[in-house]
């Protein structure tokens, strides 16, 4: 049998995967859900056919959305999370004994139930105590939050879907509003590489610019995704993100990354000419 | 309602297949040749697009002279929407207001109407003659918008012009109020004049449960149905529907005298297949609607300062009953101006509304709306408050001015005139339009005397980023007036 997962990167490029077998398939009330085996990168999760995380790389991502903000702020006890059902934000930030509340709000509560049965290396991430879940949008959550967060997670999937309206001006000023004086929100933030979703980093970085007094960009490689050079969004109200990064707290912490250190935190945010040159353009 | 033929059936969308199994060689018009003469404007529109715009032709019908599917066509609106008869229009609604107006009034008949009409109407007085007797709206001073037509002032006015031919109700206003139309009907029917209904943003009416009374349903003897608005058929495509007191052969003559040739089909299949989706569905898509609308405004009156208004205006008279699908917001208590949200809306958040006029935004919610793009409007509001919010000191509220009717529209706009400074007219009597577009309602109309006041107001809008138009000068800067006064 030659059985393969594909997904077009763009009009003329296409990824692939050799699946064993699919898992799970299912339509919820706001996408196609499915998970599949492989050889190469373990169970892998995709939704409307674009592909979330796999078991092989998923720590990469997960790592690089939670650590450097954690690392820059001194004292983060109430953190939001938009996004992230699959739970590998969750599992992250539960490493640290110092956060006392974590709120995701997940639009699709499907999504959570397909990967605490298949995906429990990130679903773990919901078993604990500190962590609550609501099944909502994202953008209606935060419209009713005023100085609450220190640190705001926005793991959303591509601005083509139900994730849309978590890359507008109202959601970024929504956030904004949401955290605390010094609060710190971070993004997924797409790819500069490719097209479209290029066009859209750009968008994003241009709505965050407007809304947040500093706002960075840094940068990870993560194979499965378009292009596997992928951008985060670090915007900020206070802290910097190397002028107030405290490498000494942060190990103090004595957790284990696999892709994180304090070295790649501040190498993380030397972009390339052209990334740079992008942001500018809409700076 | 009970519908009597099977509205199951698009007579006008199933011939249009029929002919392309056919594969007949076209030898006529249009000279795209079913898009074979533009490929770039095929690849635009689509190849499925261009395939179906086609001339009348026999298997078609003629739409100046129906005889097969859209006489079919045409007798399925009329039974979807409980008329005697119903017409499929291609030149806009304005062309199904002016038909109205035309099939009932000559030169120098006298017609009552509410001044906050749309444009289309007094276009209609201009080309035919007719003159205007005003009923002016009454208004709400909180919200600065006008209301609908109270049936005290329109018996008097009946009383005072038995002369007058026909009354014409603007029923619902873009803002969704609706006036006693029943009373009015019964009213205008014993006096012997007709009653014509501009129900452009009423389609719906027709088919959502609990919604205001519709214009047939109420005996009104015309009504103009932007099928394109609520309806969901393409834009400048509409219905005109008539009483059993209507001679419609009469009817389509008036129509004939404006309306083109060459009806396109693109827009004659969307009105088919809209007909034929609200009278099967309309029950269930319009409950919808107008829960998306109740949800949108709860949100927004949670945030504070904005007055997403409905059925709590209702009083009676003036203001009969509520179209709660349309979502209005009033905005002056954030410190902006309904023009100015309106735009940042655009500018800064990607959103398009309706309009936004000085003190209000409409929001229009149709069966096309997603939950999601909902949060971005309610999100977006509660951003921009956030942002901008400002004291409303010093903020002009009124909306309405009571218009002097010196001259007949027709006379004054036909007369001599001049170009003046806008700032110097006041006195003179205007010879054309000019107005806030949307939505399209005259501040000024030719024949009216302005004003100091009416100056103000302009000037006002247009500080404030209000579109205007309709003036010959297109930035409104100068006006024509009456060459020799009055």
């Amino acid at each position: 049998m030659d059985l393969w997962y594909s997904e077009f990167h763009t009009d003329n490029v296409k990824f692939s995967i050799k699946v064993e077998k699919q898992l799970y398939s299912g339509q919820s009330d706001f996408q196609r859900i499915d998970v599949f085996e492989s050889k190469e990168y373990g169970r892998f999760l995709t939704l409307d056919g674009y592909m979330m995380l796999t078991e092989k790389d998923e720590f990469i991502y997960h790592e690089m959305i939670v650590h450097p903000p954690m690392a820059v702020h001194p004292n983060v006890k109430n953190v939001l999370v938009i996004g992230a059902g699959d739970g590998g934000v969750a599992r992250e930030l539960a490493r640290y004994k110092i956060i006392e509340n974590v709120d995701i709000v997940e639009i699709d509560e499907e999504v959570v139930n397909v990967c605490k049965t298949y995906l429990s290396q990130t679903a773990c991430g919901f078993d604990d105590d500190r962590i609550h879940l609501y099944f909502q949008d994202g953008l209606k959550f935060i419209r009713s939050c005023e100085n609450k967060y220190d640190l705001i997670v926005v793991d959303s999937t591509d601005p083509f879907g139900p994730g849309e309206g978590l890359f507008t001006k109202e959601f970024y000023g929504n956030c904004y509003n949401a955290l605390k004086d010094d609060g710190i929100m971070v993004n997924q933030h797409e790819n500069p590489f490719y097209g479209a979703d290029c066009v859209a980093m750009q968008r994003a970085h241009k709505r965050i610019f407007e809304s947040f007094p500093i706002s960075r960009v840094y940068q990870a490689h993560i194979p499965t995704y378009p292009s596997g050079h992928w951008l985060f969004g670090f915007a900020s109200k206070k802290y910097r993100p190397i002028d107030d990064f405290d490498e000494k707290k942060w190990k103090s912490f004595g957790l284990k990354t696999k892709y994180y250190n304090t070295k790649l935190h501040v190498g993380a945010f030397a972009l390339p000419n052209y990334v740079w040159e992008l942001l500018r353009d809409v700076e | 309602m009970e519908n009597r033929l099977n509205q199951n059936s698009a007579p006008i969308k199933e011939a249009l297949e029929n002919l392309k199994q056919k594969r007949i060689v076209p030898f006529d018009v249009p000279g795209h040749k079913r898009g074979m003469g533009n490929y770039e404007l095929t690849d635009f529109l689509g190849e499925k697009c261009m395939g179906v715009d086609i001339n009348s032709m026999k298997p078609l019908d003629n739409l100046c002279h129906p005889v097969s599917v859209i006489k079919e066509a045409e007798e399925l609106a009329a039974d979807a929407f409980g008329a005697h008869s119903a017409f499929f229009m291609v030149n806009g609604t304005t062309s199904a207001v002016q038909a109205m107006i035309m099939s009932v009034c000559k030169k120098g008949s006298k017609i009552i109407l509410p001044r906050n009409v749309h444009r289309s109407v007094i276009n209609a007085l201009i080309i035919c003659g007719a003159i205007p007797v005003y009923v002016n709206p009454e208004i709400n001073h909180d919200l600065g918008i006008s209301l609908g037509m109270s049936v005290v002032k329109v018996k008097e006015t009946i009383k005072e012009n038995p002369e007058a031919v026909a009354v014409l109700v603007n029923n619902p206003t873009y803002y969704g109020i609706c006036s006693n139309l029943k009373a009015i009907t019964d009213f205008a029917h014993l006096n012997g004049m007709r009653v014509l209904v501009d129900e452009a943003h009423g389609a719906h009416f027709y088919f959502g449960e609990n919604m205001p009374i519709t214009a047939m349903a109420a005996g009104a003897d015309m009504a103009a149905v932007s099928m394109h608005k609520s309806g969901g058929s393409l834009t400048q495509s509409s219905f005109l529907l008539a009483g059993k007191d209507i001679n419609k052969n009469y009817l389509r003559q008036i129509i004939n005298l404006m309306q083109t040739t060459s009806g396109s089909y693109l827009l004659l299949s969307s009105l088919d297949l809209s007909r034929k989706k609200l009278a099967l569905e309309g029950r269930e898509l319009f409950a919808k609607v107008e829960a998306m609308a109740n949800y949108a405004r709860n949100e927004i009156n949670l945030i504070g300062d904005y007055y997403a208004y409905s059925k709590e205006l209702i009083n009676g008279d003036t203001v009969y009953d509520f179209d709660a699908t349309k979502l209005s917001v009033y905005t002056l208590d954030v410190g902006l101006a309904g023009i100015e949200v309106c735009n940042i809306l655009l500018n800064d958040y990607d959103i398009q509304v309706e309009f936004g006029d000085i003190g209000n935004i409409l929001a229009y919610i149709s069966i096309g709306d997603t939950q999601k793009n909902l949060e971005r409007l309610v999100s977006s509001l509660a951003d921009i408050r956030r942002k901008y919010k400002k004291d409303n000191t010093g903020m002009l509220n009124h909306e309405y001015i009571s218009p002097k009717v010196v001259l007949a529209p027709q006379e004054a706009f036909y007369a001599k005139k001049k170009l003046v400074p806008i700032r110097k007219s006041a006195g003179s009597l205007c010879a054309e339009f000019v107005m806030c577009y949307p939505p399209g309602i005259p501040i000024l109309a030719p024949g009216e005397e302005i004003t100091e006041e009416i100056i103000d107001y302009i000037e006002y809008a247009k500080g404030k980023g209000c579109f205007l138009i309709g003036a010959e000068d297109l930035d409104a800067n100068r006006i024509n007036i009456l060459k020799g006064g009055r």
